[in-house]
């Protein structure tokens, strides 16, 4: 058994296997193993590297008193994409403000790239691009100028290569026929595009980006999620925070769901949808028949359609549940295993509705 | 060296993404350095215990920095028409007196410091101008660069970002606080600049009379007045740390900028209570015109370091007070 079918069911289960579908972008690790805190089946499984980013129960209480972080254990393995969902307001933003160093933690540490923040903050935030919480230029500024002013603000950067690093940014983001327009004048999207080229200024091992395709249209989130997928087949580890679960979907290999402050799933995407019981539906002539078959093999919840028969899958192989059918004489026209859709997944996780509990 | 000598690749980089390396391998051509950082820009798997192969020596960086602050600064039109209020209003003062000169030539005292020597020479403008515009334009001016300088980039949100990069929160600050400073200067320079320029212009120019009676050449006159200039830009570095701790409490410059004038006027209005005389050197307005020490032959040097030294007093105690504000402050914004 994979090691995706051993978390189903399981909350805070953190291991991180392959995802059974599909591999890990990136190639094996040449990163050394970082130290402790972590959970033993990270470290142990072969093919991946020390984790990008490890937090060991960080938490943040504000001021007023709220929580707005309760304690959570990050393991973001090198070279994942890592989708780090979660309703409006569950903390997503706050973490990555810990992460950055922006935000103190009022509990808790974490290390970036294996190195301890937030004292390492000035050796190591240098190797990490970054997005929070929306673009923020300076609007007199071009494009261009906005991304030198960050650039110079750099200390690890060279002045010599600013320019071609600047426009190399400008131009993976689509952006350099717009360099030398003001950045008042620039659209939503622009801005957005302008805020992930700002990420790219130099060589980065890992980008955090909070939200990237907020207030993009179809075209610019389909460009972002592109950008996204170049850079982590690079082998750059891209944590990225989310709240739309197709994007999730399309990029992620391994998810972090948090909820009211607390992390309530970390894993890989496979993981996650192994969490939902798979149902096997059976489309037939002989419906009453082929569910007969299917109570007889020991599936739970059979059930009996006019054309089709279902049950859930348990652990049984689908092939083999075929086989059992065209053996008992079932004419099976079709077969199908839908599995739960990840918003299904997302909301058993995370509650339903408006309702803000904590 | 600049940045200038790396334009030429720029109209290179037109391609898409995956041409970038390109041009930025062309850039590394002189010097072998630069391979590392632009051949890595294309996402090169990266050695975590590697340090960048490229480090700028902190000075030149922080000198890099700098230079970045200051063009935001200085190229900012409302910086700019504030300095332009300040080189408007000598020339005003210039012509009004040169308008009344028969009237002021009775010389009855009355008046600001200095205003009575201005027709009879006219290098007294800058004095003049400089003591009427400590009052109120100068540390307005002041105000609304330092109170800008934290709260600004936090209330714009890029204070998330510069701090991301990392800039450095100590660094930040200081960069930030440098910046003000070489404002003030531009500030209290573009006066005297202006009130030179109107009262050569307008009144008889020639060697001057010192406060304490003692006559000096044009010269060495002069010199005093740039000394007066740098004395006064050293008052409002004062007020400058001051702002920028202010700046460092809210992301809302606006009210930094009024907190730090209240501050001002507050600390003027005490110092000009006889009852209060006893806080009266320790007030942050005090020694500002003090400037008068350096018109005396020979100068007044106990007025003058007292001076000095409450301005010093006032940039080690604000400045400590802005870094363990900001080096501990969490930024939400």
């Amino acid at each position: 058994m994979s090691a995706a079918s051993r978390a189903a069911g399981q909350r805070d289960e953190i291991s991180f296997g392959r995802p059974d579908d599909g591999p890990l972008p990136g190639e094996p690790g040449q990163l050394p193993a970082g130290p402790g805190q972590l959970p033993a089946e990270a470290r142990q499984l072969p093919g991946d590297a020390g984790p990008a980013i490890t937090t060991s129960g960080l938490a943040k209480r504000f001021r007023g008193g709220q929580l707005a972080v309760g304690g959570i254990d990050l393991a973001v393995p090198h070279g994942s994409v890592y989708g780090f969902l979660g309703p409006n307001g569950s903390g997503k933003t706050t973490t990555i403000r810990m992460l950055l160093g922006l935000v103190h933690p009022t509990s808790g540490s974490h290390e970036l790239l294996g190195v301890p923040m937030p004292a390492g903050a000035n050796a190591v935030l240098s190797r990490v691009g970054s997005l929070v919480e929306g673009p923020a230029f300076y609007s007199q500024l071009s494009g261009k100028a906005n991304l030198a002013r960050y650039d110079a603000a750099d200390r690890t950067a060279d002045p010599r290569t600013a320019d071609a690093r600047i426009c190399g940014a400008l131009d993976r983001v689509g952006l350099l026929s717009a360099a030398r327009k003001h950045y008042r004048a620039y659209s939503l999207g622009m801005k957005q595009r302008l805020a992930i080229a700002a990420g790219l200024l130099g060589p980065r091992e890992l980008l955090i980006l909070d939200e990237p395709t907020n207030g993009l249209d179809p075209q610019g989130t389909r460009e972002v999620r592109g950008l996204i997928r170049e850079i982590a087949a690079d082998g750059t580890t891209v944590f990225v925070s989310s709240h739309l679960l197709a994007e999730v979907e399309q990029i992620c290999s391994h998810v972090g769901v948090m909820r009211t402050g607390k992390l309530v799933f970390q894993g890989t995407l496979g993981q996650l949808r192994s969490r939902g019981a798979t149902r096997i539906l059976v489309r037939t002539a002989q419906p009453a028949r082929a569910a007969e078959v299917l109570a007889g093999l020991g599936l739970a919840d059979v059930q009996a359609g006019q054309h089709e028969a279902s049950g859930q899958l348990g652990g049984q192989p689908p092939e083999e549940v075929c086989a059992q059918l065209v053996q008992a004489g079932v004419p099976v026209a079709g077969l199908d295993t839908p599995r739960p859709s990840l918003e299904d997944l997302f909301v058993e996780l995370t509650g339903e509705g408006f309702d803000v509990d904590g | 060296m600049s940045t200038a000598d790396v334009t030429g690749p720029a109209a290179e980089v037109t391609g898409p993404a995956a041409e970038v390396t390109g041009p930025a391998a062309e850039v590394t051509g002189p010097t072998a350095e630069l391979t590392g950082p632009t051949a890595e820009l294309t996402g090169a798997r990266l050695d975590p215990a590697r340090q960048p192969s490229y480090r700028l020596g902190p000075v030149r960086s922080w000198i890099r920095f700098l230079r970045s602050e200051l063009s935001l600064v200085f190229l900012r039109w409302r910086n700019l028409a504030l300095l332009a209020v300040l080189a408007a209003i000598p020339v005003l003062v210039g012509v009004a007196l040169k308008l009344s000169a028969p009237q002021a030539g009775g010389g009855n005292g009355q008046g600001p410091a200095f205003l009575d020597q201005v027709a009879g020479n006219g290098v007294f403008l800058a004095l003049l101008s400089l003591t009427v515009l400590l009052t109120l334009v100068l540390p307005l001016v002041v105000a609304v660069v330092a109170g800008d300088s934290v709260a600004g980039e936090a209330g714009h949100g890029t204070l998330r970002y510069l701090l991301a990069i990392p800039a450095g929160r100590a660094r930040l600050l200081g960069v930030k606080y440098a910046a003000v400073v070489v404002f003030g200067l531009a500030a209290c320079g573009v006066v005297t600049a202006a009130s030179l320029a109107v009262g050569a212009a307008l009144f008889p120019v020639g060697p001057v009379t010192l406060l304490s009676g003692t006559t000096i050449s044009l010269g060495a006159g002069l010199l005093r007045i740039v000394f007066v200039t740098l004395y006064v830009a050293a008052a409002m570095a004062a007020l400058a740390a001051i702002g920028l701790a202010i700046s460092t409490l809210t992301e809302h410059p606006i009210g930094a900028i009024a907190a730090i004038l209240v501050l001002a006027l507050a600390s003027e209005v005490s110092d000009s209570v006889p009852q209060f005389a006893v806080v009266h050197p320790y007030l942050p307005t005090h020694w500002w015109l003090s400037f008068d020490a350096l018109l005396r032959s020979p100068i007044a040097w106990p007025d003058l370091m007292h001076g000095l030294a409450s301005f010093g007093a006032y940039v080690i105690i604000f400045g400590a007070i802005a870094w363990a504000r900001f080096t501990t402050a969490d930024v939400t914004s």
